[in-house]
Parts: structure tokens; C-alpha cells; sequence
């Protein structure tokens, strides 16, 4: 009986990861946005603190008179400002509102400058985006104060470039977080599962009689589904022992009855008179006969397929209980004149197989093989090892398998076409093919040679 | 060649007669089919074999090389937007501030992205040459005295004696000069030593020069005792086998001047303008700069050799004494201290 696969709807594990992905892709992106935020703002900040420095410079060195505004441009006001990149200068400077000197076209900003801490502006010059520093002091001229106002302007190149290699480092921090993040979340992914599929190979573990409950910590997520389980397991429990129960039952129902009848109609015939009563009543013990056979049969079958999935494979010596089953039926075919031959190896054969299987296939083999002999031929049993498997081989000189293939005899109450005269069910191969399929076994019967049948039942060492 | 001038000459002055900004001298080299126009401070004799080499690679352009002084080339290009693809220039201040203003164009090879960061300035102005300004003393003049060293020992020994110097040092006139105007501005940034050599000179009568050369000249007939300022390559040429004249480099600092180039915007070939800046920062152009032209070629490894050697910085400081009234109040306390009554 093969095991149906479920049918998967999605993987847990690449759902996990795929979110853990997701989220992790997610505070890239954030990192890698707040990084360059950051960075653009540091960057920001220190050139305009330079630039702001430079604009005090030269506001200071600004000096009144008498003669008008004195205006001094530090050299060092200019040059720190080429400090940190290679960027353009401007300037203008303003004594009231008369431009004195510089870039005369220099925007002005829309608030008015007042006092020594420095303000920036943004604007547009000459194809380029200034940063422009104003700072505005006082200067006493001829007694009189005069407003001074200094402007200092730079091109943000330097500052684009340090800002663009910091977007690029954080591109990078981004990308180094997300691949750690995404190996990491592998691990995760992995490690919830596990007790998962450690539960999964625990149970794939148990042996078919195996219906304990399942007994094992888990993590608190799992114990609803061992609950369920728990639940399934006992309720197929009960269903299995009812199915045994139902079994013995019936065979005990079938069986006492008609033993009560075959034991009734023998005295009945023993006390007869008349030759008709008797055949009669030779009919009816013919008949029961049959009935039982069938009935025993059919619950052997049943047996065996309850035992197919629910079987105890335990080391066995075929050989000796195939010895013992063939000094079980000599009786019988002693009575019939059947000489049963008996071949086995020196050594005892030990096979993985359940016990109760493999007599309900030997005793329906030698069964057959008994039944379908005529008087005063022989039945050979044999088993041999070779090739790492034990062949069981029952050959009789017995009217052969006749026309039908030698499939067709497997199935259910099929029976061979040359056999109406002979008591049976048409599953007693049935069985046997059975047993064999149940113990990864190979069944095969065909014409022996010279007349009659070879059945053959091989099973892997 | 004669003819090519006397034509070329004669062509500009048909075409362009009111070309304000003054040229000394204006030379096209080849006769081939594309026309380059290079603006350049230095002479024609001086870039002649270059122009040589570069034809030899591109036999199809003829080059026109005009040259002006620095503040003409400066006023050619801010003023009048002349149309030149290439602008060679000594004065450092003003090429900045042509390519701060917006007057030059971007560009990037292999042989501009070689250059060391203190010889470029963007993508826009670029270092051709390295030149110190050194001290040039004749033997004689210093005679039973010690050669000065640095510029305090100058000081000392001028001011030791006056009856000696007095009227036999010589320097740049910033006034007149744009490459005397940027030392003189250098030297003041560099160090207060300066302003007291400036007034020491000042009461020895000192002369006052326009050219490197004038002044070499004055030590080797013997006018001078001492030049300050000169532009040391042109020393070193001239007085190779003058056994008199000795070339100083100060110890305390010597400043090195770097000629720059810039591709105008007014340029109408610039792509050859970018060609031919290329060449002479090829290896084969600064070689033949360093030995044909006698100016030194750019090397990081030269300057790590004289601890002294300070290349003048390519950045925005030499915009302030570019500045009018920065450049009117130097020159009047320049005046003040050296030229005096």
C-alpha cells in the first residue's frame, strides 16, 4: 500500500525568508537613505561652517575711517575655502547699498543681513548653484556709521562629490546589511523549522505498530498540531483494535457454526439408512466444507491485508517454520497417497518478515499444491539463497494452471478454468501475492516442466 | 616664415583692426588646412620646438602663436573674449580668475588626470611647467661677503651695506609686471620678512624690471649685484657658463611658479586647444619642455628634492590680489615702502 504525498500549498521556509527578505531589503533601504541623509547633512554643515568662517574673516578685517571703509580680504579667507575640494569663489562686498568690490551681479538674499553670525542662501549664478555666506557689521566712517555687508559664495562640487561617495559607502553598508541579513535569515528560517522537522523525521521513524502518542517537547506552537496528532493517532488505534476485534469475531461467528453443522450432518450420515439420504447428506458436508474454506480464506485475506499495514516484521527462521508448516500438512497428504518432499538449505535463513504473513502464504502455496495433486504424485517443497534472496519454491505434478495466464490467477476470487471439481475460493493466490508485495517479496507460478505447477516466492535478504 | 608673418600680420590687421588688447609678437607655424590660436606669456623662441613636435604628430594644423604679456592675455580673453583655443599664462592669479569667472572650459584626458593636485585646478586650468623664483648675486658684487642664503641674510647684508647695494639690487616693478605683482604678493602672504626687504631695497635706489631677462642681463654686464625675483630656468640658460653670477634659491622658501594653461571658451577649435594641452603634458611635451625650452617639466619628485620649493597654490587665494582695491592697496604699500623719495 503505497502512501499518498500531501499535496504542498507553499513552503514555510521560503515564506519565511522571502518576508525576512523582504524586511531586510526594507531597513537596507532605510539604512541606506538615513546613512546619506545623515552624511549629505555632516557634509553640509562643515562647508558652510567653513565657508561661514571665511565670511567672518573678512568681515573683521573690515575697518572704518576717514577716509571711507578700508576693506582687507585675507588671503587665508580665500585659500581655506579651496581646502576641501576645488570649487569656484565669489564675492561681493557692500558698503551700504553700493557694491565696493567683487561680483557686483552676486544675488542679494530676500531677508536683510544683519550682524557677524554668518547666514546661508542658495542661488543660481553663472550656470551654478552658490552657496552663499552673509554676514553685515558696522563701521564707524567720519563718525557716522556705516553698514558694511560681506558676501562670500563657493560652488558645492566637492561637497556634491564627498556626498555622492558617501551615498555610494552607503549604498554599500546597504547592500553588506542586506546580504548579512539575508544569510541570517536562511540560519532563522532553518532554525524555527527544525523542531518542526525533527517531529516530522521522529514520526517517519516509528515502526507500523508504532501508535503511541507523541511524547516530545516541542515549542509552544506546535503543541496544538501534537494534540491533533495525538487525537488521530488514538482514534486510528481504536478503529485498528475494532477492525482486529471485528475480525477474530467473525471468523470465530463463521467458522463455530459451521463446524456445529459439518460435526451434525457426519452423525446424520453415520445413522443413515438409505443410499440417497446420504448422498445428500455427503452434498452437505461438501458443501459446508466449502463454505468454511471460503470463510477461513477470506478471512485470512482480510487478516492479511489488516497486516499488511499494520505488520511486525521481526527476524525469522524461514526454514524452520517452513519445516514445521510441512510436517503440519503431511497428514493430510499422507491421507490423499501425496508425498511431500522437503529441500532445505544447511543453515537456518533469517528474514525480516512478519510471521503471520508468512505462514498464510506457505500454507495456501502447499494448500493448492496438495489440493490439485492426484493421488500418489509427489509435491516439492524447496528454499534455496542465491543472489541475496530467499527463494521459497512449491512444485506438484498436479493438473498444471490450464489455460488463463498465470496473472489472472492472482486476483480476487479468480479461480484457474480446469478446477471447477476442486473445493476453493479463488484467494488463496490472492494471499500470497499479497504477502509478497507486503515484504517488498516477488511471487511468480507458472508450469513446472513435465507437467504440473511451480509456484515461487522469493524474498530480499 | 618671414612671409607667413609679414602675410599673417597683415591679415589680422585687415580683419581685425580694432583688436585692443596688445600683442608683441604673433607668429603661425605650417600651412595646414586647421588653424589653432595659442595665447601664450612666453615666447615664441622659447615654444618653437614644441610647436615643431606637435606638427610633426599633426601635419594638417598650423598653429598660430600670439604672445602678449600677462595682463594682456588676461584682458584679451575676460574683456574682449578673443577667440583663442589655448591660453598659456605666467600669472597664476589671473588665469585663476579666469577660470573661476567662467571663462574656461572643462577637460579631462589621461594626461590632465596624471598631473598632481597642486598642479590643476577643476578640470579647467592645468600646470605645464614648474619654475622657481630664485635670487640671482653676482660673485663681484658680494665680494669679501657672504652670498645671502634666505631672505633675512639679504636683509642683514643689505642693510649692512647700503654704499655698496645702493643702487645695484633689482627686481620685478608689480606695477608693470603680472609675474612681479604674484611673487610680490606671495612673498608678502608668505612672510613679514618681505616688507622689510621691500624697505631695505627701498632706500638703496633700487631698479625696476618688466623681464626676467632684463635683469639677468643687468647682473652679467654688471649693473646689478643682485636680482630678486627672477624666474630661475631662464637664469640657470643664460648663466650656464657665467662664472660671476650665481642662481639663488632661498632657503627660507622659494616660490614655484606654475605656467597654466586654460582652454577659453572663446576658443573656436578647442578640441585642438585640448589636443595640444595634451601634448605638452605628454611625456614627449614635457621632455621637450624641460630640455628644449628650459622649463622645468611637472615632477612631485623635483619639488620633494628642494625642501624649500613651494609651488605657488592653485586655489582661491590668489583671487584676492586679484581684486581692485586688494591690488590698488598692495601696490600703494608696495610703492610706499620700495619706492621712495
Amino acid at each position: 500500500m503505497s502512501t499518498r504525498r500531501a499535496s504542498a500549498t507553499g513552503s514555510i521556509r521560503r515564506r519565511l525568508v522571502v518576508q525576512l527578505l523582504v524586511v531586510a531589503a526594507l531597513l537596507s533601504g532605510l539604512l541606506y537613505l538615513s546613512v546619506r541623509t545623515v552624511a549629505a547633512t555632516a557634509v553640509d554643515t562643515t562647508q558652510d561652517g567653513i565657508l561661514g568662517a571665511a565670511t567672518v574673516f573678512i568681515a573683521e578685517e573690515l575697518r572704518g575711517g576717514e577716509q571711507g571703509v578700508s576693506i582687507e580680504i585675507p588671503y587665508a579667507a580665500f585659500s581655506m575655502l579651496g581646502a576641501v575640494g576645488q570649487d569656484r569663489v565669489f564675492y561681493r562686498i557692500l558698503v551700504g547699498a553700493d557694491t565696493v568690490t567683487g561680483y557686483g551681479d552676486l544675488p542679494l538674499p530676500d531677508w536683510v543681513v544683519t550682524g557677524l553670525e554668518p547666514r546661508f542662501y542658495t542661488v543660481p549664478y553663472q550656470g551654478a548653484e552658490l552657496r552663499v555666506g552673509a554676514v553685515a557689521r558696522s563701521v564707524l566712517v567720519d563718525g557716522a556709521q556705516v553698514s558694511v555687508t560681506v558676501l562670500l559664495a563657493q560652488t558645492r562640487t566637492a561637497q556634491q562629490t564627498i556626498s555622492r561617495q558617501m551615498a555610494n559607502r552607503a549604498a554599500l553598508l546597504g547592500l553588506g546589511f542586506f546580504v548579512v541579513a539575508a544569510i541570517l535569515s536562511m540560519f532563522t528560517a532553518r532554525s524555527v523549522l527544525r523542531p518542526l522537522s525533527s517531529l516530522a523525521q521522529a514520526l517517519g521513524r516509528r515502526g507500523p505498530q508504532d501508535l503511541r502518542p507523541v511524547d516530545r517537547a516541542v515549542p509552544s506552537e506546535l503543541i496544538p498540531l501534537i494534540g491533533a496528532l495525538n487525537g488521530l493517532i488514538s482514534r486510528l488505534r481504536a478503529a485498528l483494535d475494532r477492525t482486529e476485534t471485528f475480525i477474530t469475531e467473525a471468523a470465530h461467528h463463521v467458522r463455530t457454526p459451521l463446524a456445529t453443522v459439518r460435526a451434525q450432518a457426519e452423525i446424520a450420515l453415520r445413522q443413515a439408512g438409505d443410499d440417497d439420504t446420504r448422498t445428500s447428506l455427503r452434498n452437505l458436508i461438501r458443501a459446508v466444507d466449502n463454505s468454511a474454506r471460503s470463510a477461513g480464506q477470506l478471512l485470512d485475506h482480510a487478516t492479511v491485508v489488516y497486516r499488511s499495514d499494520q505488520r511486525a516484521d521481526a527476524p525469522l527462521d524461514i526454514a524452520a517454520v517452513l519445516a514445521d508448516m510441512v510436517e503440519g500438512y503431511r497428514p493430510t497428504a499422507t491421507l490423499r497417497d501425496i508425498d511431500l518432499h522437503l529441500a532445505l538449505p544447511d543453515q537456518p535463513v533469517q528474514l525480516a518478515v512478519d510471521r503471520l504473513l508468512f505462514e498464510s502464504a506457505v500454507r495456501n502455496l502447499i494448500d493448492n499444491a496438495v489440493k490439485y495433486s492426484s493421488p500418489d504424485a509427489a509435491v516439492d517443497v524447496s528454499l534455496t539463497v542465491a543472489a541475496a534472496r530467499a527463494h521459497l519454491v512449491v512444485a506438484d505434478r498436479g493438473r498444471g494452471i490450464g489455460q488463463g495466464a498465470a496473472s489472472t490467477l492472482t486476483r480476487r476470487f479468480t479461480r484457474g478454468s480446469n478446477v471447477s471439481d476442486v473445493v476453493g475460493s479463488g484467494l488463496g493466490l490472492t494471499i500470497v501475492r499479497d504477502v509478497a508485495r507486503a515484504s517488498g517479496g516477488q511471487f511468480d507460478i507458472s508450469p513446472r516442466e513435465g507437467g504440473g505447477t511451480c509456484a515461487s516466492l522469493s524474498f530480499p535478504l | 616664415m618671414r612671409f607667413t608673418i609679414l602675410s599673417a600680420l597683415a591679415a589680422l590687421w585687415l580683419s581685425a583692426p580694432a583688436a585692443a588688447f596688445e600683442i608683441e609678437e604673433e607668429t603661425i607655424f605650417g600651412d595646414g588646412p586647421v588653424l589653432i590660436s595659442v595665447l601664450s606669456t612666453t615666447d615664441t623662441g622659447v615654444f618653437a620646438p614644441l610647436i615643431a613636435a606637435y606638427q610633426a604628430q599633426n601635419p594638417d594644423v598650423s598653429v598660430r602663436y600670439v604672445v602678449a604679456n600677462s595682463q594682456e592675455v588676461y584682458r584679451a580673453i575676460h574683456d574682449e573674449a578673443a577667440a583663442f583655443d589655448l591660453v598659456i599664462s605666467s600669472a597664476m592669479d589671473l588665469q585663476m580668475k579666469l577660470a573661476n569667472d567662467g571663462f574656461g572650459r572643462a577637460h579631462d584626458s589621461d594626461a590632465v588626470a596624471a598631473l598632481p593636485r597642486w598642479a590643476r585646478w577643476r578640470d579647467q586650468l592645468f600646470a605645464v611647467t614648474q619654475e622657481p623664483v630664485v635670487m640671482v648675486a653676482s660673485r663681484a658684487g658680494f665680494d669679501g661677503l657672504g652670498l645671502p642664503q634666505t631672505r633675512a641674510e639679504l636683509v642683514q647684508v643689505l642693510r649692512d651695506h647700503p654704499e655698496r647695494f645702493a643702487g645695484r639690487v633689482g627686481t620685478y616693478d608689480p606695477v608693470r609686471s603680472g609675474a612681479g605683482y604674484l611673487f610680490a604678493t606671495q612673498d608678502a602672504r608668505q612672510s613679514d620678512t618681505s616688507w622689510r626687504l621691500a624697505e631695505v631695497m627701498g632706500r638703496l635706489d633700487p631698479q625696476l624690471y618688466t623681464a626676467s631677462s632684463d635683469m639677468i642681463t643687468a647682473i652679467q654686464n654688471g649693473e646689478l649685484a643682485l636680482a630678486y625675483n627672477v624666474v630661475g630656468p631662464y637664469a640657470q640658460a643664460r648663466l650656464a657658463g657665467d662664472p660671476d653670477a650665481v642662481v639663488i634659491l632661498p632657503e627660507d622658501f622659494t616660490h614655484v611658479l606654475l605656467r597654466t594653461a586654460l582652454i577659453p571658451t572663446s576658443g573656436e577649435a578647442p578640441d585642438l586647444g585640448r589636443q595640444f594641452l595634451d601634448f605638452l603634458l605628454s611625456e614627449a611635451g614635457q621632455q621637450l619642455l624641460s630640455e628644449a625650452a628650459g622649463l622645468p617639466r611637472i615632477s612631485a619628485a623635483d619639488l620633494a628634492d628642494g625642501p624649500a620649493l613651494r609651488p605657488i597654490r592653485l586655489d582661491p587665494g590668489l583671487l584676492v590680489f586679484v581684486d581692485p582695491i586688494m591690488r590698488r592697496r598692495f601696490l600703494d604699500e608696495w610703492t610706499a615702502a620700495v619706492v621712495q623719495p
